[in-house]
C-alpha cells in the first residue's frame, strides 16, 4: 500500500444511510487527522436531525457544512438538505442550488467530484447503501485522481443499487462490511479504531 | 505549474476576459460552484479547455449568451419554501401596514415566480395597491419570462399546494388564467412590479426600500462579493426595514451585522436597526 497522508474522508449514502453511518462514524477516534464529509440523501426540507443525531453518538464534533466555512481536520461535516455541497480550492465549502443531479440535491457525485478535484490523492471516498446510482461516477473520479476508494459490500447493504453501481463504475480499492470499512479507514489514516 | 494550477489560471483569464469584453464580473463568485457551471458550458460548447472557450466567447456574442445562461441558472417556484411566509405574515406585514407607500426590492428574482407570490400575499393583505416591487436579476432571459408572467400549467398543482401551506386565503387559481397548457398571471398583479436588469456584482443602489428579498443568491458569491452586496443592501434599506436571505445565508460574518437584529434565525430574516439602537 502506498504511503499517503490522507487529508479528507468523504462518505456518500442514501436509503439506509443513517444506520450505516452510525456504525462507521462512532468508530473514528477523538483525535482524527482527516476532514470528514458526509453526504446523505434525504428530504430537501430544512432539517438538523441527522447532524444532531450523529453528534450525539460520535467522538468527533459533527456540524452542518455551511457556505464559505473553513474546513478543519477532525470535524465531521454534513451536507445540508436541499443544497449541493462542493469543496473549493481554498478549503472551504460552497453550497449551490443548481438543478438536481441523479434526482438528488445534495448529489453524492457533485460532492465527490469537487472533493476529488481539491484533495486529489489525499482523499478517501466511501460509497455505502443506497437505492440509486449516485456516487458511482464521483467515486471513479476520486480513484482517477489518485484517491483511495471504498464500497460497502452490496450483499450486506440495506439497498444494493448504490454500492453495486459504484463497484461496477470503478474497481474500488476496498470492499467490505461496515465494521471492516471502519477498520480500514482507521488503518490507512494511521489511527487506532475506537 | 501542474495541471490543476494551469486550469485555475485558465479560469482566471477567462473571467478577466469576460469582464473586459462584456462588463459581467464573475471573478468574485464562489469558486467551486462557478467552476462546475463553467465545466458544464465547456461540454455544451464543445471546448477543449477554458482558453478555447474564451476564444469563442470573445468573438461570438451568442457563445457568450449561452455561457451567461449557464452561469445564471435559475431555480425557483411560486410560494417556494412555504414556511417562510409565516414569518412574512407574522413580522413583516404588520410593519408594512404602517407605511403609506411601500417599496420592495427582490434582488435575484429569476423568472419571477416568487415575486408574484409576494404580490399575491400583499394583495390578500390589502397592501398591493400601495406597494411597488422592483424585481431585478442579471439573467435577461429570466427577466423576460418574469415580465410575461406565463408559466407551464402543469407546475400550478405544486404551486397551489405551496400557496395553501404558505397561508394563502383563497385559491391560487384565482390569480391566473390557464390556456393551452400555460398559466398566465393576472395583469393587475403586474401593475406594481418593475422587472429590471441589475447586477449585484457591479451596479449600485438605485432606491430606498422597506424590504429586500434576496434568497439563495449570495451562496454563489465569495466573501468579498457578499460584503459588497451587504453594503449595497444596507445603503438601500430604510431604518426598520427588513432583509430576507436564504436559509443558508447569514449576516453573521458581515461588516454591517451590527446594523441589524435577527428576527427569525432559522429563516435568516433580519431587521435594520434605527440609529438609536433598538426597533420601535
Amino acid at each position: 500500500m502506498k504511503q499517503t497522508s490522507y487529508q479528507a474522508l468523504i462518505i456518500g449514502a442514501s436509503a439506509g444511510g443513517l444506520k450505516a453511518m452510525s456504525v462507521i462514524l462512532p468508530q473514528l477516534p477523538q483525535v482524527f487527522p482527516l476532514v470528514v464529509i458526509v453526504v446523505n440523501h434525504r428530504m430537501e426540507t430544512p432539517d438538523t436531525y441527522l447532524t444532531e443525531y450523529l453528534n450525539g453518538i460520535c467522538h468527533l464534533p459533527v456540524q452542518d457544512a455551511e457556505h464559505l466555512f473553513p474546513i478543519e481536520p477532525g470535524h465531521i461535516y454534513v451536507a445540508p438538505p436541499g443544497y449541493h455541497l462542493l469543496v473549493a480550492d481554498d478549503y472551504c465549502f460552497n453550497l449551490s442550488e443548481d438543478p438536481r443531479v441523479n434526482s438528488s440535491r445534495p448529489s453524492i457525485d457533485v460532492a465527490f467530484e469537487s472533493a476529488a478535484d481539491v484533495y486529489g490523492e489525499y482523499l478517501i471516498g466511501v460509497v455505502l447503501t443506497g437505492a440509486n446510482s449516485d456516487g458511482a461516477i464521483g467515486l471513479a473520479e476520486i480513484k482517477a485522481n489518485g484517491g483511495y476508494t471504498i464500497v460497502q459490500d452490496p450483499s450486506e447493504a440495506e439497498a444494493i443499487a448504490m454500492p453495486s453501481a459504484a463497484i461496477k463504475a470503478g474497481k474500488p480499492d476496498f470492499v467490505g462490511s461496515l465494521d471492516q470499512i471502519a477498520r480500514q479507514i482507521c488503518v490507512i489514516s494511521g489511527v487506532e479504531k475506537v | 505549474m501542474n495541471a490543476k494550477e494551469r486550469e485555475k489560471l485558465e479560469i482566471e483569464i477567462l473571467l478577466d476576459g469576460i469582464q473586459k469584453r462584456y462588463g459581467y464580473d464573475f471573478r468574485d463568485y464562489a469558486s467551486a460552484s462557478l467552476k462546475r457551471r463553467l465545466e458544464h458550458n465547456l461540454i455544451t460548447s464543445k471546448s477543449k479547455n477554458f482558453i478555447e472557450l474564451l476564444d469563442k466567447v470573445l468573438h461570438n456574442e451568442k457563445a457568450f449568451e449561452n455561457l451567461l445562461l449557464d452561469l445564471s441558472v435559475t431555480v425557483t417556484e411560486m410560494f417556494r419554501d412555504p414556511h417562510i411566509y409565516d414569518a412574512v405574515h407574522k413580522y413583516i406585514v404588520p410593519v408594512l401596514k404602517t407605511y403609506p407607500y411601500i417599496k420592495i426590492w427582490h434582488a435575484g428574482c429569476a423568472t419571477g415566480e416568487e415575486v408574484y407570490s409576494m404580490a399575491i400575499l400583499l394583495h390578500e393583505e390589502g397592501l398591493l395597491e400601495r406597494t411597488h416591487i422592483y424585481a431585478t436579476d442579471v439573467n435577461m432571459h429570466a427577466l423576460e419570462v418574469g415580465k410575461e408572467g406565463i408559466y407551464p400549467a402543469e407546475q400550478m398543482k405544486q404551486y397551489a399546494k405551496n400557496y395553501i401551506s404558505a397561508g394563502g386565503k383563497r385559491s391560487l387559481s384565482d390569480y391566473y388564467h390557464a390556456k393551452y397548457g400555460s398559466a398566465k398571471i393576472d395583469d393587475y398583479l403586474k401593475t406594481n412590479i418593475t422587472f429590471a436588469y441589475h447586477n449585484l456584482a457591479v451596479d449600485h443602489s438605485f432606491c430606498e426600500v422597506q424590504m429586500i428579498i434576496c434568497r439563495n443568491v449570495l451562496i454563489y458569491f465569495n466573501k468579498k462579493l457578499q460584503d459588497r452586496v451587504f453594503d449595497l443592501f444596507d445603503d438601500s434599506l430604510v431604518h426598520g426595514g427588513f432583509l430576507f436571505l436564504g436559509s443558508k445565508e447569514s449576516l453573521e460574518f458581515s461588516s454591517v451585522k451590527h446594523n441589524y437584529e435577527c428576527i427569525v434565525a432559522k429563516e435568516q430574516l433580519y431587521r435594520k436597526l434605527y440609529p438609536s439602537g433598538g426597533n420601535k
